[in-house]
């Protein structure tokens, strides 16, 4: 082998100077440089858990305990008395309704932002996240100056006999406003990333553009698409504030479940609203579950920037 | 500063990335860490650095055991394959941050500071993009930036990871000249590791040859090439044809023919014939030569390549004849060993590419 | 840049179809839903004229709502700043029992209604509740204060920070912390000298994200806030309050003011990652 890998090691040399070393130098646990110390590590660990324990943790738990703290039974009670069965059912038709019409507008508005180049499409993706960025109650406020008694279409409404506020119609356009940007934004990053060149393979191929979209692009986006899809559900079916405003607090016609737990809880029947509030964390719970489980298996199908808030 | 490496080994998880390596590298010279990926290179210049920690051995600055210092430390320049640049400091800022960052009692005065890099900055004739920030540079501008760095710290050893690694071959070409002529010109001791042997054999020294942790060979450019101690340096570096022959009362048969080389010392039994392209010469078919069918014949810049299809297995085997020699596909052709090296078969097996 | 945008065509060529189709889907429901309600919103405070506008935000009662509902978030923001980073360091860099389990559950706020979030909140930190009556007697009160009004918009706002920052810190290129260690470097200065600053323009970015959010948020608040005029009632509640009073003019006149609160900070989002795209030559 190698002629010049040399071994030899002056003996004089090595022997003080590295017996002095090692005296003087006991051997600490090597760690890479970009490593923390242990302690600094567990430290680190220690605060951000307690911290997560009091502020996440504890909530949750504190839900489900004073739902059952006046038994089973009365839980039971508390959720199948018709108000609650009713409030229930508007959550679902509410969600039913404005999950879909936002699941097709999202995929519409991904199409357009993601597979062309246009002027102004930078505006037009910080428009798409605006409800973001606005207070419920102002979505819900904008609504009743649309539609209310006294506001821009309210004595045009009234003359058609057509009730929007404090009726179901207004629930649905307040949840619609609020969960809007949620499908859009789960897929325009991906769909950006994931560009045009498969799409235009089909089209050379012979499909047609519905084609393409349904046999290619779609699989490609699905699993980010039903991300998106839950995460819509959730907040269509947990939205306060926008639903309150427009509610009018009707019981057994307008009030949504979050909406119930409110009015249990100004009554002070405390475990009921509780135990309404507990289907509404168990909901939370399942899209949370599901939503890891889809970032931990389709991880690349998901995102391609994740990031930013909801 | 010389830099001692005895007896290093490193193993991640089990999985052994070196294995037992010793290797002197003296004061002032430039050295290449050369080989393909997973031969160990990156871990051998990483481990000189104090970025890992060797399983086993030591590594030696001068008469100092570096093995127990801190990479902080060892005060080596390290260069890394994709610069590595603080994004959000300008370029200035970058070359004298270790400065910056000394225990105050050695941390020149902030004038200083910038006066040095300054200086570093017109060493790697960049001056006017002090102001400027990584994202505006292009690769070529980020390498030399990331080399100011590293010297800013005034390093006992440079060490750099496939420094043209990320560039485009003629900006490689460039800085290659350029490197050597820094190193020229500052003297520091440089390792530096590579997986091209065209980069390693014009900017070296002396090339160590690595594959599967160990090392193959160390050499000048000259010797690795010319006389490769191993098939696996052989094939590496250059091109190069095998051919399966037999040893037998020190003369060599391929195909069961006797070739027409010197008496060799070696012992019978199976062995491999390493051929350069550029090392056979056609000649007309006679005893001792070898004879193959023209398989392929492509033309290349200077010359033509042909491919021989040789014996009974059909090895190929290439050659360089000149351009002006017609070759066509089918042509039974002649050649005959200008040079040539014979490894026994275990080893072929084990190491020929 | 901008002379070539506006003089040249208004789309690229693409031979994919469904432009028009789709591009007009979006902008007509973009309409329908978001844009002609919050004209509405704009037009009824304009129809207010100034000096109507003026005598409303100006009310004492609104701007001490406008103060605490601005004044909490920032103090909310500024915790999570600090424990988001430690949250995102810990998820990114550290590998522990339960790591995932607890990524995972970081985005609770998300998904929890803000009403349940609310009522949970209050049970704990009400003078009686899990953690008030240990509180109490420290003469500390949560619940029914402005403390907590902070402590609801800490547990909103929490996913923000940690969300935004944990995706750039996964990326930063080992390469750069062992740059600093080489070149002498220790720990301390390699956390706070080079890797912070890179996270700056996601921290920023998360921190107005919280921010926003925080300001506007009602669902979580009411309950713990105990909602006392001029001392714990956040502006959207105010609004609310109006709208009940059925005095739109008031209610309408807060709400321009917080409508205009998010449009800067959502301008703010946009400058800040216009100009960490310059800088650094990436969105973040």
């Amino acid at each position: 082998m190698a002629a010049d890998v040399a071994l030899s090691v002056p003996a004089a040399e090595e022997a003080p100077f590295g017996d002095v070393r090692s005296a003087a130098r006991p051997a600490k646990p090597w760690r890479p440089p970009t490593d923390e110390t242990p302690v600094v590590r567990r430290t680190l660990i220690g605060i951000a858990l307690v911290f997560l324990g009091f502020v996440l943790f504890l909530p949750l738990v504190a839900v489900f305990v004073e739902a059952l703290r006046g038994g089973v039974a009365l839980y039971w009670a508390a959720i199948t008395e018709p108000d609650a069965l009713a409030a229930v059912q508007l959550t679902l038709l509410v969600a039913v309704i404005a999950v879909p019409v936002n699941l097709v507008f999202g995929v519409a508005a991904a199409w357009a932002i993601a597979k062309y180049e246009f002027r102004g499409k930078s505006l037009l993706t910080t428009l798409i996240d605006l409800p973001f960025s606005v207070s419920p109650v102002i979505s819900g406020l904008v609504f009743v100056l649309l539609f209310g008694a006294q506001g821009f279409f309210g004595p045009w409404l009234q003359s058609t006999g057509v009730q929007i506020i404090f009726a179901v119609p207004g629930l649905v356009l307040a949840t619609l406003f609020v969960t809007f940007p949620f499908v859009a934004r789960e897929l325009i990053p991906l769909m950006q990333e994931q560009g045009t060149g498969d799409e235009e393979a089909a089209l050379s191929l012979g499909a047609s553009g519905w084609q393409a979209f349904r046999l290619v692009t779609l699989p490609n986006v699905k699993w980010a698409l039903l991300y998106g899809v839950l995460l819509c559900n959730a907040r269509a079916m947990g939205e306060f504030g926008a639903v309150s405003v427009v509610s009018g607090h009707i019981r057994g016609l307008t009030n949504t479940m979050p909406l119930h737990v409110e009015i249990l809880y100004n009554e002070y029947a405390f475990s009921a609203a509780f135990a309404v509030a507990s289907l509404l964390a168990l909901l939370s719970l399942v899209t949370l579950a599901a939503k890891s489980i889809l970032e931990w298996r389709y991880a690349q199908d998901i995102a391609a920037t994740r990031g930013r808030g909801h | 500063m010389d830099i001692r490496i005895e007896r290093i080994a490193k193993t991640f998880d089990r999985y052994p990335a070196l294995n037992d390596i010793s290797l002197d590298i003296r004061s002032g010279e430039l050295v290449a860490l050369l080989g393909p990926s997973g031969s160990g290179k990156t871990t051998l210049l990483r481990l000189i650095a104090g970025l890992e920690q060797p399983s086993a051995g030591r590594v030696w600055f001068g008469a100092e055991d570096a093995s127990s210092l801190t990479i902080q430390e060892r005060n080596v320049g390290f260069v890394f394959q994709h610069y590595a640049l603080f994004k959000h400091m300008t370029v200035l800022d970058n070359i004298g941050f270790g400065l910056r960052v000394r225990p105050s009692g050695r941390r020149p005065a902030k004038a200083e500071i910038r006066r040095r890099a300054e200086a570093l900055l017109d060493l790697v004739q960049l001056s006017d993009l002090g102001r400027r920030f990584p994202a505006q540079l292009s690769g070529g501008q980020r390498q030399r930036v990331a080399l100011a760095r590293a010297l800013a710290i005034e390093p006992r050893v440079l060490l750099l990871d496939e420094p043209f690694g990320a560039l485009d071959a003629k900006v490689r070409k460039d800085l290659r000249r350029w490197l050597r002529e820094i190193h020229d010109r500052t003297g520091h001791t440089t390792v530096f590791v590579t997986h091209d042997q065209e980069e390693a054999m014009e900017l070296a020294d002396r090339v160590v040859v690595m594959s599967n942790g160990r090392i193959e060979q160390v050499g000048s450019a000259d010797e690795i090439y010319d006389a490769p101690a191993s098939p696996f340096v052989f094939s590496f570096i250059g091109a190069s044809n095998a051919l399966p022959i037999r040893i037998a009362g020190g003369q060599a048969l391929l195909d069961g023919t006797v070739l027409d080389l010197p008496p060799l010392a070696e012992r019978d039994g199976e062995a491999r014939l390493y051929l350069r392209p550029h090392d056979l010469a056609v000649v007309d078919a006679g005893e001792g030569t070898i004879i193959g069918t023209v398989a392929a014949v492509r033309r290349t810049s200077g010359h033509r390549l042909v491919e021989l299809a040789i014996g009974s297995a059909g090895d190929r085997v290439e050659v360089e004849v000149p351009a002006s020699r017609a070759v066509s596909a089918g042509e039974q052709l002649a050649v005959k060993p200008l040079r040539w090296r014979i490894y026994r078969d275990t080893n072929a097996q084990a190491l020929a590419a | 840049m901008v002379a070539a945008a506006l003089s040249g065509p208004f789309r690229k060529p693409s031979i994919l179809p469904g432009f028009g189709l789709t591009l007009g889907l979006t902008l007509a429901w973009l309409g329908t839903i978001v844009l002609i309600p919050l004209a509405a919103l704009v037009l009824k405070s304009a129809g207010l004229g100034w000096e109507a506008f003026g005598t409303l935000v100006t009310d004492p009662r609104t701007i001490s709502a406008l103060k605490l509902s601005f004044g909490a978030a920032l103090v909310a923001a500024t915790i999570n700043l600090v424990f988001g980073l430690l949250l995102a360091w810990v998820l990114v860099r550290y590998r522990f029992p339960g790591r995932r389990l607890i990524d995972a559950f970081i985005d609770l706020p998300f998904a929890l209604p803000t009403a349940v979030a609310g009522i949970a909140l209050t049970a704990l930190y009400a003078p009686n509740g899990w953690i008030g009556q240990f509180l109490a007697p420290l003469g500390i009160k949560v619940a029914y204060t402005p403390l907590g009004v902070v402590v609801a918009l800490v547990f909103v706002s929490l996913p923000f920070i940690v969300r935004t920052v944990e995706p750039v810190l996964a990326e930063i290129d080992r390469e750069v912390e062992e740059a600093a260690a080489s070149l002498g470097a220790n720990r301390r200065q390699t956390v706070f000298g080079v890797v912070l600053p890179t996270l700056m323009p996601a921290l920023l970015t998360g921190y107005a994200l919280a921010l926003a959010r925080a300001v506007g948020e009602y669902g979580s608040v009411i309950f713990i806030a105990g909602n006392i005029p001029y001392v714990s009632e956040i502006a959207p509640l105010l609004i609310v309050i109006r709208l009940e009073e059925f005095n739109y003019a008031g209610a309408t006149a807060v709400a321009a003011v917080m409508l205009a609160i998010s449009f800067v900070m959502l301008l703010v989002i946009n400058l800040i990652q216009a100009w960490s795209r310059r800088r650094f030559g990436d969105g973040r």
